[in-house]
Formats: structure tokens, C-alpha cells, sequence
């Protein structure tokens, strides 16, 4: 029962390390970081997952030493889905990848890869503050080796805006551990969340929400602290951008979800109209950015910060049926994000460019890759019956429900122009007559596979939404109950202390 | 003393703040240094730095023999973040040299940028600059 929780983190960090020995043996390595996504990320995911639907929260004292002295990792039915959702991605990176990552040091990507999956499955596990802060440094740390893989100017040049602007929120949650730990002497969340109502002073958790909210905000691209996400998300090979673009962000969301509905609800009521300011403002800006773009990744990169948008609504909401709007938003979009990012580096690849001036005639010489595309594009703007629909309705309608009419309206507005930017590419890259001479296609079956895969996956969400919004209902919910985590991982501290006393 | 401690963190935040305005890149590289070692100093003092005995338990005792000891986790967290810092510190420093290898320059505004197709923005002259 333990393994459930510490193989999604143990097993892909261990793969990385035998990896990182086997770097001559390329098939090693991707047979290798296959089998730890597999086995050690998606099933033991799942296998949380179903527990977590019966409302069970799965929580394991690392050492044995018990909550709140020692680091305890928890699953509830966010973080398993979460979980579930880092594994398939993982998984579509990886097989995309087989095809050949165009970087020079070949042999680093799969130990990179192993290790970013570690960390954000950690960041999604983990129920004590300063090891969110750690877990957030090793998917930082891996993600700098992943972005400077290929090594060109372009990519050092990001690397070093993503590496700046990544560093500063990073101290910032440092930071915030430090001030939380100075008032209440725990770090632990669930301690945390319990010592924090009984303080007098008001102040300091205040300025502990607002430091959290630069450093996961920073980390989602929330407006106006995005910049780094267009300058650097373009540049890396395909599967690394599509896993970035995939789930990066969203771990900065996750920990917004988390942190500030089970920690901080207090000052989150008190300053939910900055939330919902940002979100409202990050939905408009970061589509106007992609309605300004002429590039096929930097168009989807200024998409996914348009997205974060509708996901931190759900937060400012501030009700359940809000964050079962969110939650819904989040799994669906990383799905969505990462085969758009897949999709459209195969159309680079058969183009020979990713600017939509020099693409053309991919609807007449590709049209499987031109129906595969479709389907997340028009998903992303909101057309039914696919995932994007019914996550934008349900969050429309717990909008409506307590009157947020500005916030409803830019969603509504902001669904509509992220349609008019998809159709850019559609009518660019796909639509229009070929532009020249493209050089010989070298688009291969297994670049098909994960694309296929994850667009099945948003028809099937599309279909059966209840199922997925059953997950997000549960997740929401247990967000809206601290009191059933904080027990959970306080109460049962002498039950579960079965790692023997130390 | 906790005063004290508090203010330097201040005092070095301050000071990283100054330093990642600058378009010199080293500068922005010391900057956020000093911005991780004043986020140190922040989670030292958050443990509330006193003189008192080391929180080592006697042999044959269950408990520190009275309440001086000091605070270990605090340091305990300090050193994890410094040893990350220090990780971040070597990379950052591999990477501008890398950098300054290809392009012979470590200027902010002058990094290779993806909206400019891969082009390198003309070199800044002495007088422009």
C-alpha cells in the first residue's frame, strides 16, 4: 500500500539514474523510461485513483516518522488523477520520442525525462510545503537540462530567460515556507491548515497567499507573469515542449487548487478579487498574444496561458461546482495541450517549417494528420461534444450560479477568439494550397501513435464526460472538506506508523 | 539578534532586486544568488536563531535535558535549499558560458530570441549602449 504512492516518484527516478549509465544503449533507455512510466506512474495512479473515488485519502509516512514530524506523502482524488494524467502523458512524450528527438546529446533526454516525470509526480503527492518547494526545484533543475538539450543560440537564449524568470518564484515560495513555518513551527499542510484559523494576527498569512500566488502563478503563467512561457516553450525538440506545454503549468495550478482551498481559504475569500482579476485578465491577454502570432507553437504556447486563465477562475469561484469546473479544465486541457503540441510537430516535420507562411496542403497530401488535428483544436475552443465543451460549460454554469457575469462573459468571448486562432492554423496549414516544393516527408507511424492515443482519449472524454466529471466532483469536493484531509493525514498518524517507530 | 538576522535578509533581497534589473547577465546571475541566499537567511530566522546548546540527545536519555536546544529543522531546511541553490548556481554558470562560447556577448537584451526566426539582434555598439 505504501508502494502506491512512493513507486510514482521511486521508480522514474530510478530509471533516470540507470539511464543516465546506459547512455550508449538507446534502446535500453526507452524500454527503460517506458516500463517506470508505466508500471511506477500510470497503474499505481489508477489503482489510487479508484480508491480515491470512494472518497479514500491514501496517506504514507515517509520513514516512518509520523505526521506532522515527518514528510508524509498524500493521494486524494485530485492528486491520483493528477498522477494518472502525468503517466499518460509521460508515456506519449516518450513513444513520440522514439522517432528520434532532434538534439545533439540524444543519450540525456530519457534520464531528463525520467526526472521532470519524478518530480511533478512528487509535487502532486507530497503533503508537506517545503518539499512541494523541493519537488518544484527538480522539475525546474530537469527542465533546464531539457530546454538546452539541443544546444543551438536560440535554445541557450531561452534557457536563460526560462532559468531567470523561474528561479525568482521558486525563492518566493522559499520564502513563503520560511514565513509559514516562523508563525506556526509546521510545514506539514494539513498542521498547516489546522494552526493557521487559530492565529491573531491576519497579516502575515496574507502575505504568505500573495507570495504563493507570484510563485504558482509564476509557474502556471499567470498575467503579467508569463513572459517566460512564449520566449522558451517554442525553442525545445517537440517532445520536450509538448510535455512542458502538457504539464509544467499545471503543476502551478495543481498547487494553487491545493494550497490555497486547503491551506489558505481563509485569505483566498479575502482576496479572491485578485484572483479572479488575474484569471479574467490572463483568459484575454493570452489569447490577444495568440491571435498576434504567426508560428504554430508559439500560437499554442500563448494558448496555454489563455487556458491557465478558465483554470484559476475555477479557483476565484470559490465554490465546489467552481472547482469541479477547474479540476474538469486541467485534466482535460494537458491532454488537449500535449497532442496539439505533438500534432503540430509532425506538421512541421512534413512541412519542413513551423510558420504557418510556409505551410500548406497538409489537409490533401496528410488528411489523417489533418482529422487528428481537428479534434483537440476544436476541443481547446469549446466545441461540443468534445472534453473543451464541458469543461467551459460546466465552469460557465458554476459561474452563473453565483452571478460572476464579467468573468462568465470573457470566458465565453475568449472561447470564441481561441476558435478564430485554431482556424488560423487550420486554414494556413492545412487548408490552403501547398506552398512550394516540401522536402521529402519524413513522417512516420510511430509519431501517429501517442497523437492517435490522446486524440481518442479527448472524444472518449467528450462522450463520457460524467465519468471525468465524477473524478473532478470528488476532487472538488474533498478540496472543499480540509477537515476530512487534515484527518486523514493527522488522525490515523498511530495506525499507519507501521514503518516501525524511529 | 532575530532583528538583525531579519533585516539582512531584507538587506540582501534588496540588494538581489538592484542586481536582476541589470541587462549585464553576470550581474542578473548574482542577483538571484543573493536572492536564494536571502530566502536562506529568511527560513534561518524563521526558526528563531538563539544561542543554545546543539539538540543532540545524551546517550541513554529520551529527550534533550532541557528546553535550550536549538531549533534543527530550520538548518536542516537551509541546507537542503543551499545545496539546490548551489546545483542552480553551477548550471546557470555553465550556461552563460556556454553562451558567451557562441555568442561573445552576456546582454540581456541581446539574447537570441525566437520571434526574431534565430537571428542574433545586431551587436550593440559602445556609443548606442
Amino acid at each position: 500500500m505504501n508502494g502506491l504512492l512512493i513507486a510514482p516518484i521511486a521508480l522514474p527516478l530510478g530509471a533516470a539514474v540507470v539511464s543516465v549509465t546506459v547512455r550508449r544503449h538507446l534502446i535500453v533507455q526507452r524500454v527503460l523510461s517506458f516500463l517506470a512510466v508505466a508500471a511506477g506512474v500510470l497503474v499505481p495512479g489508477l489503482v489510487l485513483l479508484v480508491r480515491g473515488l470512494h472518497g479514500e485519502i491514501t496517506v504514507v509516512h515517509l520513514g516512518g516518522w509520523s505526521a506532522p514530524l515527518g514528510i508524509v506523502l498524500v493521494a486524494d482524488a485530485l492528486s491520483s488523477a493528477m498522477v494518472v494524467i502525468t503517466g499518460l502523458i509521460g508515456l506519449a512524450s516518450i513513444v513520440y520520442s522514439y522517432s528520434g528527438v532532434d538534439g545533439r546529446r540524444l543519450g540525456l533526454f530519457h534520464p531528463l525525462v525520467t526526472l521532470l516525470l519524478a518530480g511533478v509526480s512528487g509535487a502532486f503527492l507530497t503533503g508537506d510545503l517545503f518539499n512541494l518547494y523541493v519537488w518544484f526545484e527538480v522539475i525546474l533543475i530537469a527542465s533546464f537540462g531539457l530546454i538546452v538539450l539541443g544546444g543551438s543560440a536560440l535554445e541557450l537564449g531561452a534557457a536563460v530567460k526560462y532559468a531567470a524568470l523561474n528561479i525568482v518564484p521558486t525563492t518566493f515560495l522559499l520564502i513563503a515556507v520560511a514565513l509559514v513555518y516562523g508563525m506556526t513551527g509546521t510545514l506539514n499542510m494539513a498542521d498547516v491548515a489546522r494552526a493557521l484559523p487559530g492565529l491573531e494576527d491576519r497579516t502575515a498569512p496574507r502575505v504568505v497567499f500573495l507570495l504563493l500566488l507570484v510563485a504558482f502563478g509564476s509557474k502556471a503563467a499567470i498575467f503579467p507573469l508569463f513572459f517566460w512561457l512564449p520566449a522558451s516553450y517554442p525553442t525545445p525538440s517537440v517532445p520536450v515542449s509538448a510535455l512542458f506545454a502538457g504539464l509544467l503549468t499545471k503543476v502551478g495550478v495543481y498547487s494553487m487548487y491545493r494550497v490555497f482551498l486547503i491551506v489558505l481559504p481563509q485569505e483566498l475569500a479575502e482576496l479572491r478579487w485578485v484572483v479572479g482579476s488575474v484569471a479574467a485578465a490572463t483568459m484575454v491577454v493570452g489569447v490577444l498574444g495568440a491571435l498576434a502570432q504567426d508560428e504554430i507553437r508559439r500560437i499554442l504556447s500563448f494558448h496555454i496561458i489563455s487556458q491557465i486563465g478558465y483554470m484559476v477562475m475555477g479557483i476565484a469561484l470559490l465554490t465546489a461546482a467552481g472547482a469541479l469546473g477547474g479540476i474538469f479544465y486541467v485534466l482535460h486541457h494537458i491532454i488537449v495541450k500535449t497532442n496539439l503540441f505533438l500534432i503540430g510537430g509532425i506538421a512541421g516535420r512534413v512541412s519542413g517549417s513551423t510558420e504557418l507562411d510556409k505551410m500548406g496542403g497538409l489537409l490533401r497530401s496528410h488528411p489523417g494528420l489533418a482529422a487528428l488535428f481537428v479534434i483537440p483544436a476544436a476541443s481547446l475552443a469549446g466545441v461540443p461534444p468534445l472534453s473543451g465543451f464541458w469543461a467551459k460549460l460546466l465552469l460557465v454554469k458554476s459561474g452563473l450560479d453565483i452571478e460572476a457575469y464579467v468573468l462568465v462573459a470573457l470566458a465565453l468571448v475568449v472561447g470564441l477568439l481561441t476558435l478564430l486562432s485554431m482556424s488560423k492554423i487550420w486554414q494556413k496549414a492545412f487548408w490552403s494550397a501547398p506552398r512550394k516544393q516540401r522536402p521529402e516527408p519524413r513522417s512516420n507511424w510511430v509519431l501517429y501513435l501517442p497523437v492517435t492515443a490522446l486524440s481518442g482519449l479527448t472524444v472518449a472524454i467528450g462522450l463520457y464526460a460524467e465519468v471525468l466529471g465524477r473524478i473532478a466532483e470528488r476532487a472538488a469536493v474533498q478540496l472543499f472538506d480540509p477537515a476530512s484531509y487534515i484527518d486523514a493525514v493527522l488522525g490515523t498518524t498511530l495506525a499507519i506508523g507501521d514503518g516501525g517507530t524511529p | 539578534m532575530n532583528t538583525l538576522y531579519a533585516c539582512m535578509a531584507g538587506v540582501l533581497i534588496g540588494g538581489a532586486a538592484y542586481l536582476l534589473l541589470a541587462r549585464d547577465l553576470i550581474r542578473l546571475l548574482l542577483g538571484l544568488m543573493l536572492l536564494v541566499t536571502g530566502a536562506n537567511v529568511a527560513v534561518f530566522v524563521a526558526g528563531r536563531v538563539r544561542h543554545a546548546v546543539s539538540p543532540i540527545i545524551p546517550e541513554g536519555l529520551e529527550a534533550a535535558p532541557d528546553l535550550t536546544a536549538s531549533n534543527p529543522l530550520p538548518q536542516a531546511f537551509v541546507l537542503t535549499a543551499i545545496v539546490i541553490g548551489f546545483g542552480t548556481f553551477a548550471f546557470l554558470l555553465a550556461l552563460l558560458s556556454a553562451m558567451n562560447g557562441k555568442l561573445q556577448r552576456l546582454d540581456a537584451d541581446q539574447l537570441p530570441d525566437a520571434d526574431s526566426d534565430g537571428q542574433l539582434p545586431a551587436k550593440r555598439t559602445k556609443e548606442s549602449g
